[in-house]
């Protein structure tokens, strides 16, 4: 059920501890968030023959700090030497906490939230006005919908009738200060969305099978742009990160990475049955 | 200024099918021309400032170039981090088009006069700030920088229809043009407020007092050795620019004088203190030290001040040159 990705969630869990803690820097929790959500899109919905294409697919991680997660992705995907991995949060490097379009395979440079969906739906009327198939992936966190230019977007996007433009939410419930629904609640999340005109999907965010399934459906030839409202566990995998705030910034100790990586064991093994 | 800069840049479009024009719902009766004859390539974004300029990133990305449209202060203040995390970051060939310089917009009050643009814009890197001073001059500056790389703010007047005598529509990105060669002060100004700078030194010239004008067109690339230049030849600068003189057309002087060890005495006239009133820009010039009459006066007490009152005779009101 879970090998329809050819991309291992657990491989870039295992990448984002291991990197982490070398680096000894947080955004460990928000990273692992999104980790099944990229293992399906590079895995199996992207289409990107080369990071250099002009035709391929545009990719926008619009919360970019879980970078590591991407990094990752990009290793397993041999569009970065372990070397290259390594600089991560290095000096001189391009693999910072957020990423960097001058990195291959790095769209665009991100980390300011709210301004990733802007600039993916310009790629999506571009797409449209250069008559392509290209579609734009944008990932954005849930209280990054705290800015209102996500809304801009949002309302720009549905009155072009963008459906080549697909937005994923990682409905982690979580955010820097607190919960989100102590902060500000978004919820219905799904209502917003669709009140805004877009054509709305809930996934389990964690499930490779039912993003995959979710994601490859999508009629980017109709008249609406695409959420997928992906319902995560921020610090997925990791037992005492999951659902706990200090994971925001909190880098981890030997002991806690020791765990981590059990934890992480755990996890695929539980999936695998 | 700004039906001409849509003229020119709807026969661009006719001829590259890259240009593409958003407007945060902006430019009536002056967009029209592009948007009837491209109504394909013309997208009203609606009052979103900061969606637009991200929406500029993204399909410049993909190989257009859009210019974007609304009045200076929106343009470029409210989505200041989108342009600098966006096309200034990557790049990119946007074009930021900002109507209103100064006190254009008289009555509409402060949060239509565009008093920080070049300031707060100078300071990000590779951005191409365009100040474009008579119909002509605009046309001329979008022929030669609507195709260059990177980023481009361009800064239109909004009602002004004077030429600039002997400019005759010259535009060098990164070069002044000298249009007098008076000898006792030397005007440095930027953008239509140089209209008042004119009529200054024609009235000083009555008085015996002869000035040359000097005018900046563009920063980032800025015009640092033709400033130089100009600057040895004189005890007296004075800038003037419908600005804060903090961080536009004055403090890049000051800059030059300072980094080069001139000797000459500069004093910047633009705006100083909070703007609390509103009025016409003609009285709004005036109050705050820009009008004509005004810079006669801050001339005048200039030279007295620095001890070289004495008028020249080497005054030649034909003179124009690229420096």
């Amino acid at each position: 059920m879970e090998n329809q990705s050819v991309i291992s969630p657990y491989k870039i869990r295992e990448i984002i501890l291991d990197q982490s803690k070398r680096a000894h820097v947080g955004h460990i929790g928000s990273a692992l968030s999104v980790t099944d959500i990229l293992s399906v899109l590079y895995g199996s919905i992207l289409k990107i023959s080369d990071p250099d294409d002009p035709l391929r697919d545009r990719f926008i991680l619009s919360k970019g700090h879980a970078a590591l997660a991407l990094y990752a992705t990009f290793y397993l995907k041999g569009w970065l030497t372990k070397e290259q991995l390594d600089t991560y949060c290095a000096n001189d490097s391009h693999l910072g906490v957020h990423p960097e379009h001058h990195l291959r395979g790095v769209d665009f440079s991100t980390g300011s939230l709210g301004q990733g969906l802007s600039i993916g739906v310009g790629s999506a009327l571009a797409a449209r006005l250069k008559k392509t198939s290209q579609r734009t992936f944008v990932l954005v966190s849930d209280a990054e919908c705290n800015e209102g230019s996500v809304w801009e977007a949002a309302m720009v996007a549905a009155h072009q009738k963008l459906s080549n433009l697909i937005v994923i939410i990682d409905l982690n419930g979580q955010q820097a200060l607190g919960y989100t629904k102590d902060v500000i609640d978004l919820n219905p999340m799904s209502k917003r969305w669709q009140s805004f005109g877009w054509d709305v999907h809930d996934v389990d965010g964690h499930s490779i099978s039912q993003m995959t399934e979710v994601l490859s459906g999508l009629n980017t030839n109709s008249e609406t742009p695409h959420v997928i409202v992906a319902h995560t566990t921020f610090g997925k995998g990791v037992s005492y990160m999951q659902n706990k705030i200090k994971w925001h910034y909190w880098p981890m100790s030997e002991e806690e990475y020791r765990t981590a990586k059990e934890d992480i064991a755990k996890l695929q093994i539980t999936n695998s049955k | 200024m700004r039906n001409t800069f849509i003229q020119t840049l709807t026969e661009l479009a006719a001829q590259d099918p890259r240009i593409i024009f958003l407007t945060a719902d902006l430019g009536y009766t002056v967009v029209e021309p592009f948007a009837n004859r491209f109504p394909n390539r013309f997208f009203n974004v609606g009052v979103a400032e900061q969606n637009m300029i991200g929406m500029a990133t993204g399909m410049a990305e993909a190989g257009y170039i859009p210019f974007v449209y609304s009045i200076s202060n929106f343009a470029c203040l409210r989505p200041y981090e989108f342009i600098r995390n966006g096309p200034v970051h990557h790049q990119l060939p946007v074009r930021i088009v900002g109507v209103g310089a100064g006190f254009d917009y008289g009555s509409a009050g402060i949060t239509h006069y565009n008093l920080e643009d070049v300031g707060a814009l100078r300071i990000q890197k590779g951005l191409k700030i365009i100040v474009p001073v008579d119909n002509e001059q605009t046309k001329t500056a979008l022929l030669k920088t609507w195709n260059l790389p990177g980023p481009s703010y361009y800064r239109l007047g909004k009602g002004e229809k004077k030429q600039v005598p002997n400019l005759n529509g010259n535009f060098d990105l990164g070069q002044a043009q000298r249009i007098s060669d008076g000898k006792d002060v030397v005007f440095i100004c930027m953008g239509t407020i140089s209209h008042e700078v004119i009529e200054a030194t024609d009235a000083l010239s009555n008085k015996g007092i002869f000035s040359s004008v000097v005018i900046v067109s563009s920063f980032n690339p800025s015009p640092e050795q033709d400033i130089v230049k100009i600057l040895k030849d004189f005890p007296l600068a004075i800038t003037v620019e419908d600005h804060y003189i903090t961080g536009g057309l004055g403090s890049f002087v000051a800059e030059v004088v300072a980094e080069n060890g001139l000797a000459t005495q500069l004093v910047r006239c633009g705006i100083r203190g909070l703007v609390e009133e509103t009025g016409s820009r003609a009285f709004m010039n005036d109050k705050y030290g820009i009008s004509s009459q005004k810079l006669v006066k801050t001339a005048i007490d200039s030279l007295k001040k620095i001890g070289n009152a004495k008028p020249s005779h080497l005054y030649n009101s034909s003179y124009t040159q690229t420096v």
